[in-house]
């Protein structure tokens, strides 16, 4: 099936990298905001699509809560987090009447509501899409991986964490992406450690080196693990837009 | 604009931008009559099935033994909600005359069997449906992980096939012999609120639900979808027993200092639970050993029965019972 709308929102954006993990709450919004604040430091245009529907995280971790969207001739305005407009966001979070609302949707129309985010937004001409997913390997998925088929997205950047569990899960999204024929960029082993600040003393929280192992297991690369900091959890918690040196951001291009 | 993001159409209600002639979403011509014809909704419509599910009845029947069913939700994926239900089934089933079922419908991730040390095993079919698999005498589990070939295969299904899976969960399963009772049955779900929250509060619509346990971190990027979890159980008529916080509070095993490594930058789950007028059964710290039994498998509240977070899961899963009991 092809999809031309989309196809032309997507012949001006350069590069599009995916944020997956088939775990929830490992980081991958996190992960998403350090990406998308790094690239545009540096100078690049950045857009980030927030396609969890269900539980949306990035307007509060750019500190857009709040936002509205606003409809122009060439589509959905996103909302930009700078003033010189090299960081654009969307997210359902801007289209809900308030914080408490739920968005309790199946498949159909979750699929709806992604297409329209990736054919009716004017990005205008970025330099990297970066797009957030939910956990799990369901509609969601499918559906962005469906629409974005034919305009081939550079890949994926997989985050996890270090404990068993959770790679369970991870191990079955690396799955969806050879399945799907998505390359994967690398893999994040988030939350791996944790420094106290009272005796400098590291410990392993939730274990650490299960990403390293499943990378090699799997024969990706291992783009570098990032401890459990309360410090980035004070950041995104009060929305402030400092950019934490992020060493994953060479891989991407 | 706001619009476009809040179209839900609830159970029976005709949505505000529907044609003038249209049949209602739960009619048999539900998209396909003439009148649905441009209407935004359209597909929509058609694709949902029409009228009252006619296995609703088998369910009711198959669980007419299951005295308490018990759901634990939480809007945010990794927070806990495995781990929470894994120790309470295993809390619940140390008194070996309360006969304890887990249903894991988090479909794509389910993390539940590793949790109760039961993940190599397989299910097997009997003249009175599949046999789940039981930890113990008096605990039993169904999980799809039982069903796939390998534990690297991903569960690549769209809403529907994951909705027939959780069906079958309910209905095909022998969970307990005519005579027996289950004295509690745990849902264990997937973040978020979609399709496998929404079938399994339809399935469970007859034989009703004693409740949901909610689960959250500390900080309010956890906390913000837990709001959402909580609109949804009150779209859904489904009481909410209270709420866990997970995570709170981390116990240097160095120096036995405390530091918030999520921090409640919005008060937590004391002031959502404040705010929203729901009891907050008690906080969790983050233990590393915790993670550890779930890794192997085992009941981290008997094999560190003297540890802070062993007593606070106590506390908290008896007055789960007593809320539970009295209802």
């Amino acid at each position: 099936m092809s999809h031309p709308e989309v196809g032309e929102r997507l012949a001006s954006i350069k590069h599009v990298v995916l944020v997956l993990s088939g775990k929830g709450g490992v980081g991958k919004s996190s992960c998403t905001v350090q990406l998308a604040l790094s690239l545009a430091s540096q100078g690049h245009k950045v857009g980030v699509l927030d396609i969890d529907l269900c539980g949306p995280s990035i307007p509060r971790m750019l500190g857009l809560e709040g936002q509205q969207i606003h409809q122009a001739s060439s589509g959905w305005v996103p909302i930009y987090v700078d003033s010189s407009k090299r960081l654009a966001c969307m997210s359902i979070g801007f289209l809900l009447p308030s914080k408490n609302s739920s968005v309790v949707w199946r498949g159909p129309k979750k699929n709806a509501m992604i297409k329209l985010f990736l054919a009716d937004v004017a990005w205008g001409e970025l330099d990297y899409l970066l797009i957030d997913t939910p956990p799990g390997t369901s509609d969601e998925h499918l559906a962005v991986i469906e629409y974005l088929q034919e305009w081939s997205p550079d890949g994926a950047v997989v985050v996890t964490t270090p404990q068993a569990v959770a790679l369970a899960d991870v191990k079955k999204e690396v799955n969806f992406c050879n399945k799907v024929g998505l390359p994967v960029l690398g893999l994040i082993e988030n939350m791996s450690g944790f420094v106290c600040p009272h005796c400098a003393e590291c410990t392993n929280v939730f274990s650490t080196g299960g990403g390293e192992g499943l990378a090699k297991h799997f024969d990706i690369p291992f783009l570098g693990r990032a401890p459990i900091d309360p410090n980035l959890v004070m950041l995104l918690e009060q929305e402030d837009k400092t950019v934490v040196p992020n060493k994953h951001t060479s891989t991407v291009s | 604009m706001a619009d476009a993001a809040t179209k839900v159409i609830p159970e029976g209600k005709v949505p505000e931008n529907a044609n003038e002639h249209c049949p209602g979403p739960e009619s048999e011509s539900a998209g396909r009559a003439a009148g649905c014809e441009g209407c935004p909704n359209q597909e929509i419509c058609s694709t949902q099935a029409a009228g009252p599910d006619p296995d609703l009845p088998i369910v009711a029947e198959r669980l007419s033994n299951v005295k308490h069913k018990i759901l634990v939700l939480s809007g945010k994926g990794g927070v806990g909600k495995s781990t929470f239900t894994g120790q309470l089934a295993f809390a619940l089933a140390n008194d070996e005359n309360t006969q304890v079922g887990v249903v894991d419908i988090d479909i794509c991730g389910p993390s539940l069997p590793r949790i109760m040390g039961c993940e190599r095993e397989q299910v097997h079919p009997s003249s009175n449906g599949w046999s789940p698999v039981y930890v113990q005498d008096n605990l039993a589990v169904m999980s799809i992980a039982f069903m796939l070939p390998d534990e690297e295969s991903a569960v690549i299904w769209r809403g529907p096939k994951k909705n027939g899976m959780i069906k079958q969960f309910l209905k095909d399963v022998n969970w307990t012999d005519a005579d027996e009772q289950l004295d509690f049955m745990l849902f264990d779900t997937p973040p978020g609120t979609s399709d496998e929250h929404l079938s399994v509060v339809q399935l469970l619509r007859n034989s009703g639900i004693t409740g949901a346990v909610i689960v959250t971190t500390p900080q309010e990027v956890s906390i913000q979808d837990v709001r959402k979890e909580i609109d949804f159980c009150r779209k859904a008529s489904v009481p909410i027993i209270g709420v866990v916080e997970n995570m709170s509070g981390f116990v240097c095993p160095g120096c036995h200092n405390e530091s918030r490594i999520f921090y409640p930058t919005t008060g937590g789950a004391k002031a959502l639970c404040e705010e929203l007028d729901i009891p907050l059964l008690g906080s969790i710290p983050l233990d590393p050993s915790i993670g550890q039994a779930c890794d192997f498998g085992s009941s981290f509240i008997d094999t560190h029965a003297d540890s802070p977070a062993a007593h606070a899961y106590t506390r908290i899963i008896s007055k789960i019972k007593s809320i539970v009991v009295e209802s």
